[in-house]
């Protein structure tokens, strides 16, 4: 089947919320910085952002900046706007983080046509400005 | 080491609703379905519904996704005089055969006499699971899944399949029997919703909602309600049908799961599986039984690919095998062997969630009960002990023996 380009969802129907824990990552985001919540501690990588280290227990949190670039874990192709249910090609990626052993985050993917897009793929960041002057990190194929 | 509460406690009793097809159960209200399936259930125990003293839960409570039970409330519906226990399992549908363990707890804590375990589902259009996860506010933990336009639960389990074909070139032509295989169960159901068999043709044009999945890997969205109720098993005794004995029962999961599908950090090879893994251990270790000993597996069928990922948690096959194993035909029901096929384990007898009914899992423990029974449509012969599982999903998930008395 040929679903041709792969779109990012549009920024301006999508909406985020924060908290403590959490609102690190976004701040990054917003300067178009990609990090990932590393443990203080033991400095092992943990997305969604939490509370405390699943692994040592700390309360530490640290937030590198990754080199920006990923690769695809798994996708799925869908072909309709979820918000206003028209036709609309975009691929949910799941993609492990470049720099982050463990953190993965969930993006869109761009730059190619959905059918190109596979497993191990190698993806970069590029950025989605969002509601309330969030910005959101997508996926382009590297 | 055999679980100490092992056949100590039996389900008694199981009643249900019609199955309507989603939101065409108005105008009648979600509790006038649930006091009826409790009621049916009852008379199908042989008891009276003033009888009933414990509530046992899952899905948090929850009836469908908007909507919660109470206690207080059903009391005040149905009139029973008093309750020693109530509680619920956590989480979605998950728990859904759990709950009946959660009953076994009431009943063996002496803190009830008779359980009930209860789904009610109404899909009014602003109900519908669907719309009810992609219209919420994302929390900030949820910030991190539904921006990517993952909102529907198929969107969710699609992403899992494609890791499973991509690790295990899982055919979709396994994913089109399980669908025509639990079809092929539904022509001489009444209540089933989809009745017609399915051709090849049919599949493959059913639309991709989320590939790869088609519309017809994705479950009925029902309405009704189904309830079960568990009692001890000299209070059994008493009961109209021979009991269904809890013989294993567990709830739970590993870290490595976890949330799941909300979440995606699921190591390989946890993240192309059902996430059972943990219960299905728990439940052969509670027996000494493996998958092999099983005369029929109903198995939570919210979309076809998570039969197959359970096929694999449980034992039927290795892991990564799921795709030949269905394609060899082991999951169907032949009326004329005595249900088995090709040293098979028969697969969803009732229907499933994708052919009879989606009552959040609860018409698998019907079928369960009635196969250890003996009463079912498609009853596979001389069947002993019926398999159930909740719905591959965050955890708690679980997993039911049910034995013949």
């Amino acid at each position: 089947m040929a679903y041709g380009p792969a779109r990012v969802l549009p920024g301006e129907q999508i909406r985020i919320t924060t908290n403590p824990d959490t609102e690190p990552f976004w701040q990054a985001a917003r300067e178009n910085r990609l990090t990932a919540c590393q443990c203080g501690e033991c400095g092992r990588f943990r997305m969604p952002p939490t509370a405390v280290c699943p692994d040592c227990g700390s309360r530490e949190k640290s937030w590198p900046t990754l080199p920006g670039t990923a690769t695809v874990f798994s996708y799925v192709v869908c072909n309709r706007n979820p918000k206003t249910g028209e036709d609309y090609v975009y691929v949910p990626v799941v993609v492990d983080l470049d720099g982050a052993p463990g953190a993965r985050l969930n993006a869109n993917v761009t730059g190619c046509d959905a059918d190109e897009v596979h497993i191990g793929m190698k993806v970069a960041v590029e950025w989605t400005p969002i509601q309330d002057d969030w910005v959101l990190p997508n996926f382009c194929k590297d | 080491m055999a679980w100490s509460h092992q056949d100590q406690c039996a389900i008694v009793g199981v009643g249900a609703t019609d199955y309507y097809v989603r939101g065409k159960s108005w105008p009648r209200t979600i509790n006038d379905m649930a006091a009826e399936a409790i009621m049916n259930a009852c008379a199908d125990a042989g008891i009276s519904h003033r009888q009933i003293d414990g509530f046992a839960y899952y899905s948090t409570a929850g009836a469908g996704y908007l909507d919660k039970f109470d206690t207080a409330s059903l009391m005040e519906t149905l009139g029973m005089p008093h309750i020693g226990f109530s509680a619920t399992l956590t989480s979605g549908g998950g728990g859904c055969v759990g709950a009946v363990g959660l009953a076994t707890a009431g009943l063996m804590n002496e803190d009830c006499t008779y359980a009930v375990t209860l789904m009610a589902l109404q899909q009014l259009p602003q109900h519908r699971l669907g719309v009810v996860f992609g219209a919420a506010a994302p929390s900030p933990e949820n910030s991190f899944l539904q921006p990517s336009g993952l909102v529907g639960p198929g969107h969710l389990m699609s992403m899992l399949t494609r890791r499973h074909m991509h690790l295990y070139s899982t055919k979709p032509e396994a994913l089109k029997e399980i669908v025509q295989a639990t079809r092929a169960n539904t022509h001489n159901r009444p209540k089933a919703v989809r009745r017609n068999p399915l051709s090849d043709e049919q599949y493959w044009g059913s639309p991709m909602l989320a590939d790869p999945l088609r519309r017809l890997d994705f479950c009925l969205e029902t309405d009704g309600a189904v309830a079960v109720i568990t009692t001890t098993k000299d209070r059994a005794k008493d009961c109209r049908h021979k009991p269904a004995l809890i013989h294993a029962c567990a709830h739970g999961g590993q870290r490595e799961w976890g949330r799941a599908f909300a979440w995606m950090g699921m190591p390989d090879p946890y993240f192309a599986s059902a996430g059972h893994e943990f219960t299905a251990n728990r439940v052969w270790a509670q027996s000494g039984l493996t998958a092999r000993d099983m005369d029929v597996a109903l198995l939570y069928d919210h979309f076809s690919p998570m039969v197959l990922m359970q096929l694999e948690d449980y034992g039927f096959c290795a892991r990564g095998e799921g795709s030949d194993y269905v394609l060899s035909g082991k999951i169907r029901y032949d009326a004329a062997t005595g249900g088995k096929v090709n040293g098979g384990v028969p697969v969803n007898t009732h229907g499933g969630n994708l052919s009879e009914a989606y009552i959040i899992g609860m018409t698998h423990l019907v079928e369960a009960v009635e196969q250890v029974r003996g009463t079912a449509i498609n009853q596979v012969a001389d069947a002993e002990f019926a398999l159930a599982s909740g719905g591959p999903a965050s955890l708690p998930v679980s997993s039911l023996i049910l034995r013949r008395d």
